[in-house]
């Protein structure tokens, strides 16, 4: 086998068993080899995209299935929104912590400001405070607005009953009854940074409160 | 430093798989197996197995129902418990009570019945119970595989919300 000629080497795609064909072939050859290999090359380098492309796109998914456990298991901010909880939460432009860990554990009871899925709508979520929980007799106005009349009913079991703190203008238990544990999604615990003297810890004011 | 770092990474790798496990059972569907022959024969018919059903998610954005579907919902009595039943009315449906009552199921709430009345425990006992309750709407059944099937939205005669009463109820 003869060696390869010196300007192989400026062609580094092409390999020495090429070289034993005529000169015109040859060139011929080394062309068509040069196509292909840029072919191979810029299918390689897409190869390589796509697969880089892929684990990016696996890593993005990764972080958000943390997400969703985190604020499906651990806890979420919630933008409480309308008057019914008024002298404790802003009616509006608070942000609060919401945790689900104690609702998890059965640990919610009374004086706990709780999110909950309203029985009424259930695309909506409420925020009340839990005045009774299953097995209480808890005495209510039913309408202090206008009247001091007053109600006595018993909790049922697997049930909890809420009110709004702001009971002049608040829809909760005393307009749809008691609501069962399951809709109950969270315990408030920490109020947002803004406005930053509210800043803060919402256990304290919840015994208080109560 | 090698066995920690092998150590490292098989919890980093059964954590991701559990973390991208529990995100598909919760945002989209999962697979729970079935006790009990309140609903029978549509699931479990002979006492002795236990089906496996999938579980959509996807109605919990919505939450639109129709008549007929089943529905796995936490009981109101008790959050921890599941119960599997079948829709038999929606809000503003008028239904038949069993002590001869008819009643507006009430904004925001549904109606259920298992297939198997005799011994089922459902919306008869524990009266309407909320949508929020609800926690997946169930489609096929997987196991055992010669009962592979979709679950078919089924509304009994007897059973569908009352249409012709009178307006005044």
């Amino acid at each position: 086998m003869p060696p390869p000629p010196p300007w192989l080497s400026v062609f580094p795609f092409c390999d020495s068993r090429l070289v034993r064909t005529q000169q015109t072939t040859f060139q011929i050859d080394i062309a068509s080899d040069i196509v292909s290999s840029m072919v191979v090359g810029s299918l390689k380098l897409w190869t390589d995209l796509v697969v880089e492309g892929f684990q990016k796109s696996l890593r993005v998914g990764k972080f958000l299935c943390l997400l969703h456990a985190i604020d499906t298991y651990v806890c979420t901010p919630v933008l409480p929104y309308g008057p019914s909880m008024l002298p404790t939460l802003n009616s509006t432009g608070d942000l609060v912590l919401v945790e689900r860990v104690s609702t998890w554990l059965g640990k919610v009871g009374r004086g706990d400001m709780v999110l909950l899925r309203s029985s009424e709508d259930p695309r909506k979520t409420l925020i009340k405070r839990i005045v009774g929980v299953e097995g209480d007799t808890v005495t209510y106005l039913v309408d202090p607005k206008y009247s001091d009349a007053s109600r006595t009913c018993v909790v049922p079991w697997g049930n909890v009953w809420v009110q709004g703190d702001y009971i002049y203008n608040s829809r909760d238990s005393r307009t749809f009854g008691a609501v069962s544990y399951g809709l109950v999604e969270g315990k408030l615990f920490w109020r947002q940074i803004w406005p930053l003297k509210s800043f803060g810890s919402l256990h304290g004011k919840a015994k208080e409160d109560s | 430093m090698g066995t920690r770092s092998l150590l490292w990474d098989i919890t980093k790798k059964y954590l991701t798989v559990g973390l991208v496990g529990l995100t598909i059972s919760d945002r989209y569907a999962s697979i729970v197996s079935i006790r009990g022959s309140s609903m029978s024969p549509a699931f479990n018919p002979g006492s002795d197995t236990n089906d496996y059903v999938l579980l959509e998610k996807f109605c919990l954005d919505k939450y639109r129902f129709s008549d007929g579907d089943v529905v796995v919902f936490s009981s109101p009595n008790n959050h921890k418990e599941k119960h599997i039943k079948r829709i038999r009315a929606l809000p503003g449906d008028w239904i038949e009570t069993p002590n001869l009552d008819v009643l507006k199921v009430p904004e925001g709430h549904f109606w259920v019945e298992g297939d198997n009345s005799v011994s089922s425990l459902d919306s008869r006992s524990f009266g309407p119970i909320p949508l929020g309750l609800i926690r997946g709407r169930v489609t096929h059944i997987v196991w055992p595989p010669k009962r592979m099937d979709r679950v078919e939205r089924e509304t009994n005669q007897r059973l569908s919300p009352i249409q012709d009463r009178p307006k005044f109820y």
